[in-house]
């Protein structure tokens, strides 16, 4: 155990010495022209003139198409044959830090940040290039994909010219490089060729106990139901075996007439958990009957939720009638 | 399309919202993108590698993905709208037969540089595609 951990030190060592470092020019194999960005703006659906209409872009301060800014890493990639650049690249691998944390075990990679900034607009005839430096190699992180490294990557791209190369961007690339939580070998995916086109996210299910049942099944049925005391006639919530007040076990349950206020909220803005809608404001209801409930709060905007607001309770059912939901909406005092 | 208005800077106030663009995910939307960015990494147009990678289907590439997000502001700026950045954060895939819907809102405006910025998210059915923040210097 002691062995690998110096062992990995040693490679971390290496890999931070790297961080800094600059790696020479990938040239683009052809200079910006009009049938590339034709075919990316019939693909992406862009309809600027701008970029397909010469005589709209001779009105514009260009006086020629120009290529779209989202476009400005696309002419620079190297095309079918991997690692394959134009004559007059640099033959060092910008992304050598990569293969090192392959070599580790770090083999998957997933792309995290893009960001890209613009000095300028490039016109068709240009020849473009960039350099790669190697920004920043995170502490060791484990996420819900794995544990590995943030790996930032610097872009910078310029446009040969005869009086002097000029910067026309840069391209920020942040990826996680790492170990999968769950690996899975290739053989055991799903060859089917009508495989779902995404797996469906689902609201999580409430935990049911025999205490609880009756609450979710109300809901199914529409109904707001509140465990009540066969003693004592005292009302609780959430549900439980033992009315705390007398101590009894027998209960039964009355229907809630679904008004109350609001007694406090919160509004979830991060992280951001499918499938729910966000920003997504949570209540704590207080019944008229007296028990307060948490639930979800519906018909508000973020801004004009108030303490003491009046609502009214609705039923939402979720994923084709598996969950129902007992939801609040405001309604006027 | 010519006659398509930009947006003057003055008209623009912060916390305005876009118009939604829902995008249907396809495979030649997918496939296509990535050639027309010269991405062909395999699991971009090629099921059966995407499969062995362990995902359901060929999924979007980022570079589509940033082309997309272009297509969202630009269709809201108008033809004369110029980008300074398009910063973005990749989230949930987007495979075929799934639907992409853009939404965003003006987060900012600095009229010294007359440049807006636009804050947005790319939703589908697994949750957000990518969020990002955009910003267009408009006349």
């Amino acid at each position: 155990m002691l062995e690998t951990k110096l062992a990995e030190q040693d490679w971390m060592t290496e890999v931070r010495a790297m961080v800094g470092r600059e790696y020479g020019r990938v040239y683009a194999w052809d200079e910006v022209n009009a049938p590339m960005i034709r075919q990316w703006c019939e693909i992406m659906g862009v309809e600027n003139p701008l970029y397909t209409d010469a005589a709209f872009a001779a009105t514009t301060e260009y006086g020629a198409i120009v290529a779209p800014p989202a476009m400005l890493q696309a002419w620079c990639l190297e095309g079918l044959h991997p690692n394959n650049y134009p004559p007059g690249s640099t033959t060092e691998n910008p992304y050598e830090v990569l293969r090192l944390m392959e070599g580790q075990g770090y083999q998957s990679v997933v792309a995290v940040n893009s960001d890209l900034t613009f000095e300028r607009y490039v016109k068709v005839g240009e020849k473009l290039y960039y350099t790669t430096r190697l920004d920043a190699v995170g502490e060791q992180k484990t996420t819900a994909l794995g544990t590995g490294y943030f790996v930032t990557l610097i872009m910078s791209f310029f446009s040969e010219k005869p009086g002097g190369n000029e910067k026309v961007g840069e391209l920020l690339f942040r990826v996680f490089k790492f170990r999968p939580a769950n690996a899975q070998p290739g053989a055991d995916a799903p060859k089917t060729e009508a495989a779902p086109a995404a797996p469906k996210i689902k609201r999580p299910k409430p935990g049911v106990s025999d205490d609880t049942r009756f609450f979710w099944e109300g809901a199914a049925a529409g109904k707001l139901l509140i465990q009540r005391c066969k003693c004592c006639g005292t009302l609780r919530h959430p549900p439980g075996p033992v009315c705390t007040k007398c101590h009894s076990f027998e209960w039964d349950t009355v229907e809630s007439a679904g008004k109350g206020s609001i007694y406090s909220f919160v509004v979830m803005h991060y992280p951001e958990v499918p499938p729910f809608d966000y920003p997504n404001p949570v209540g704590l209801i207080e019944l008229d009957e007296g028990v307060r409930l948490i639930a979800g709060l519906v018909g508000v905007k973020r801004n004009e939720i108030a303490i003491g607001q009046r609502v009214q309770v609705e039923f939402q059912s979720f994923d084709d009638g598996e969950l129902t939901l007992p939801l609040f909406r405001p309604v006027a005092p | 399309m010519t006659s398509k208005k930009t947006r003057r800077f003055d008209e623009v106030r912060a916390g305005e919202a876009l118009p939604e663009l829902a995008i249907p995910i396809t495979v030649p939307l997918i496939a296509g993108g990535a050639i027309a960015t010269r991405d062909y990494f395999p699991g971009h147009h090629d099921a059966e590698a995407a499969r062995k990678l362990g995902s359901p289907h060929i999924f979007m590439n980022i570079l589509t993905t940033s082309g997309l997000v272009q297509r969202f502001v630009e269709g809201w700026a108008g033809p004369g709208a110029r980008f300074g950045s398009l910063k973005i954060k990749l989230g949930a895939p987007n495979y075929p037969g799934d639907t992409m819907t853009f939404t965003g809102e003006v987060s900012g405006c600095d009229a010294d540089k007359r440049s807006v910025e636009v804050t947005l998210k790319g939703k589908n059915s697994m949750g957000n595609h990518v969020t990002g923040t955009v910003s267009v210097v408009l006349p």
